[in-house]
C-alpha cells in the first residue's frame, strides 16, 4: 500500500499565517504551487523539505500487532538523518508510523496523541483504534489537495482486540491485517508475505519483521539506519528490538572465506 | 534574487553548527550575510539567546529568523508570566517546531538548530527542517556549509543511534574544550571551499556557569 506522494511544497501566495486560517479561507487560494527548479540552490534546498523514505510495515497475528520501521530521512539524494523516530508512541497501546512528510507526519502524530486524551476525558474511556484512526483520517481529508504527504499505520489493541489502520494524506483508510508503506515496501512485502502465518509466537512475528525491514533497507537506497520492531500487545505497547541494519547484515549473513578455484602464483623465473 | 514575481525568499547563506556534550553545549554561526554574489555585512549574528539555557541558532532567510526569533521570544514571556519559570529547552524544542508547523503553507525558510542544557544539565541539540519536523541529536549542522560540515563530525563524533535497544548515550564524551577546538577546525575547512561562509565564526557555550561567548576571525575572502 504505497502512498502516492507527491513531493510538493505548498507556498501559499497569501500573507496569511496560521495553519487553520488557510485552511478556512479556500477562496483564492492556491493550494500548491510548484516551484520551478530555477537557478540558484537556495531554490531547491527550499523544495527540498525533510521526507521519510521509508520501510515501515505493520501486521496483525495471533498475540496482537507488530510495527517496524527502519530510521533514515532525506532530502533529495542527501541522508538528512539515520536516527528518525518513525515509530511514534500516540498512548501506552497505540502506535503510529510515519512515511511521507517529517513534519507532517510528526504534527499531526502529536495532535493525534492530544484528541485521543482529550476523548478519554470527555468520555471515560479509552479510544478505540477506529476511532482514532478515523480523527486523522477527517483531518487529512480536510487538507487533501494542499500537498500534505502522510502515509502513516495506526495499530493498537483495544476492547475488540488487535487493530490496524492504514490512513494517509489522500483522505484514504483502510482497515487490513498486513500493510507495508514506503519505497522499500516492495521488499518488506516479499519477505513479510512469504514468512507469515496467523499462529506465529510473539519472538518469531517480531524476527519476521526485523528481516523484512532489513531487506528493504538492502535493496533500497532510500531506506537503512537503525530496524525498530515493536510489539502492540493487551497490555500495551512494547519495544522489542531496535538494530543497527549494517550490524545485522553480518549477523544474518556472516562473511565466509569463499573457496579458491585456482590460486595465482608467480611465474618461475626463467 | 525574485525571478519570479512571487518568490519571496531569499537565501543568506551562512552556517550554523552545534555539538552537545555531557554537561556542555556549544553552538556556533558565522556572520556574514550575502544575497548572490555580494555580501551585505560581515558582521550579522545568527545566534539568538532564548531562555537562561537556549540558545537558537538559524541559517537560511535572515528576514524570517527575525521574525521566528521575535515570535519566540514574545512567547517564551508569556509562559514565563504563566509559568513563573524560564522555558527548559525541551519544552522550547516543541515549541518551536509548532511555530515553524503553524506556517506549513507559506513556511518560515530558516534551517535551526536549538541548543541548551536539559532538565538533567545534560547539553541536547535539537535539529529541525523548515517546517519544524524535528529530532535530538548530539550534534548537527545546517546552512550552506554544512554538507561540508557534517561528514567530518560523523567522523569525529558519531554517537549511538537512540534507537538502538539497549539504549546507548547520544552525547560525545568530548570535553568542553575539545568540542569548541573542532568547531573552530570544521569552520575554517568549510571556509575554504562555501562562499557563503566566512567573516568570523560566533561560538556560544552554555555550561552551569552560564552563557559564554567568544568571536573568531576567518577568511574575508
Amino acid at each position: 500500500m504505497r502512498p502516492s506522494w507527491r513531493m510538493r511544497t505548498a507556498c501559499g501566495r497569501r500573507a496569511g499565517d496560521t495553519l487553520f486560517d488557510s485552511r478556512l479561507a479556500l477562496g483564492n487560494f492556491p493550494s500548491t504551487f510548484e516551484i520551478k527548479r530555477v537557478g540558484s540552490n537556495s531554490v531547491e534546498a527550499f523544495e527540498k523539505l525533510k521526507l521519510l523514505s521509508r520501510a515501515t510495515l505493520a501486521f496483525i497475528f495471533k498475540e496482537g500487532v507488530i510495527v517496524a520501521a527502519d530510521s533514515r530521512a532525506s532530502m533529495g539524494g542527501y541522508i538528512s538523518s539515520q536516527s528518525v523516530k518513525k515509530i511514534i508512541e500516540i498512548n501506552p497501546y497505540m502506535l503510529g508510523t510515519m512515511a511521507g512528510g517529517a513534519a507532517d507526519c510528526q504534527f499531526w502524530h502529536r495532535n493525534l496523541g492530544i484528541k485521543c486524551r482529550l476523548h478519554e476525558l470527555a468520555n471515560k474511556r479509552r479510544i478505540s483504534v477506529t476511532g482514532a484512526s478515523k480523527l486523522l483520517s477527517n483531518i487529512l481529508y480536510s487538507y487533501r489537495g494542499m500537498g500534505l504527504s502522510v502515509g502513516t499505520m495506526i495499530a493498537g489493541w483495544d476492547e475488540k482486540g488487535p487493530g490496524l489502520y492504514y490512513v494517509d494524506s489522500e483522505g484514504g483508510r483502510l482497515k487490513g491485517t498486513r500493510f507495508s508503506v514506503g519505497s522499500g515496501s516492495p521488499y518488506a512485502y516479499g519477505v513479510l508475505d512469504n514468512g507469515y502465518r496467523f499462529d506465529m509466537t510473539v519472538e518469531e512475528a517480531a524476527e519476521l519483521a526485523r528481516r523484512a525491514i532489513y531487506h528493504a533497507t538492502f535493496r533500497d537506497g532510500a531506506s537503512g539506519g537503525v530496524a525498530s520492531v515493536y510489539y502492540v500487545g493487551p497490555d500495551g505497547w512494547k519495544k522489542m528490538s531496535g538494530d543497527d541494519v549494517g550490524e545485522l547484515h553480518y549477523k544474518y549473513y556472516p562473511v565466509v572465506p569463499t573457496p579458491i578455484e585456482q590460486e595465482m602464483v608467480d611465474a618461475p623465473a626463467a | 534574487m525574485a525571478l519570479r514575481g512571487d518568490w519571496v525568499y531569499e537565501n543568506n547563506g551562512g552556517t550554523c553548527v552545534a555539538i552537545a556534550g555531557s554537561d556542555y553545549c556549544v553552538i556556533a554561526a558565522d556572520t556574514r550575510l550575502s544575497v548572490g554574489y555580494s555580501i551585505y555585512t560581515r558582521d550579522y549574528s545568527k545566534i539568538c539567546k532564548l531562555a537562561d539555557k537556549c540558545v537558537l541558532a538559524t541559517s537560511g532567510f535572515q528576514g524570517d529568523m527575525k521574525a521566528l526569533q521575535k515570535n519566540l521570544a514574545a512567547r517564551h514571556l508569556i509562559y514565563q508570566h504563566q509559568h513563573n519559570k524560564q522555558m527548559g529547552c525541551p519544552v522550547m524544542a516543541q515549541h518551536l517546531s509548532n511555530t515553524l508547523y503553524y506556517k506549513r503553507f507559506f513556511p518560515y525558510y530558516t534551517f535551526n538548530i536549538l541548543g541548551g542544557l536539559d532538565s538533567d544539565g545534560k547539553g541536547c541539540v535539537f535539529t529541525y527542517d523548515a517546517v519544524g519536523s524535528y529530532e535530538r541529536v548530539g550534534y548537527s549542522a545546517q546552512g550552506t556549509g554544512a554538507g561540508l560540515i557534517i561528514p567530518v563530525l560523523d567522523n569525529q563524533l558519531k554517537s549511538p543511534s537512540p534507537l538502538l535497544l539497549p539504549a546507548k548515550d547520544a552525547v560525545t564524551p568530548l570535553s568542553e574544550v575539545e568540542a569548541v577546538d573542532l568547531l573552530k577546525d570544521v569552520f575554517a575547512s568549510a571556509t575554504e571551499r562555501d562562499i557563503y561562509t566566512g567573516d568570523k565564526v560566533e561560538i556560544v557555550v552554555i555550561n552551569a556557569s552560564g552563557i559564554r561567548q567568544e568571536l573568531m576571525e576567518l577568511r574575508k575572502d
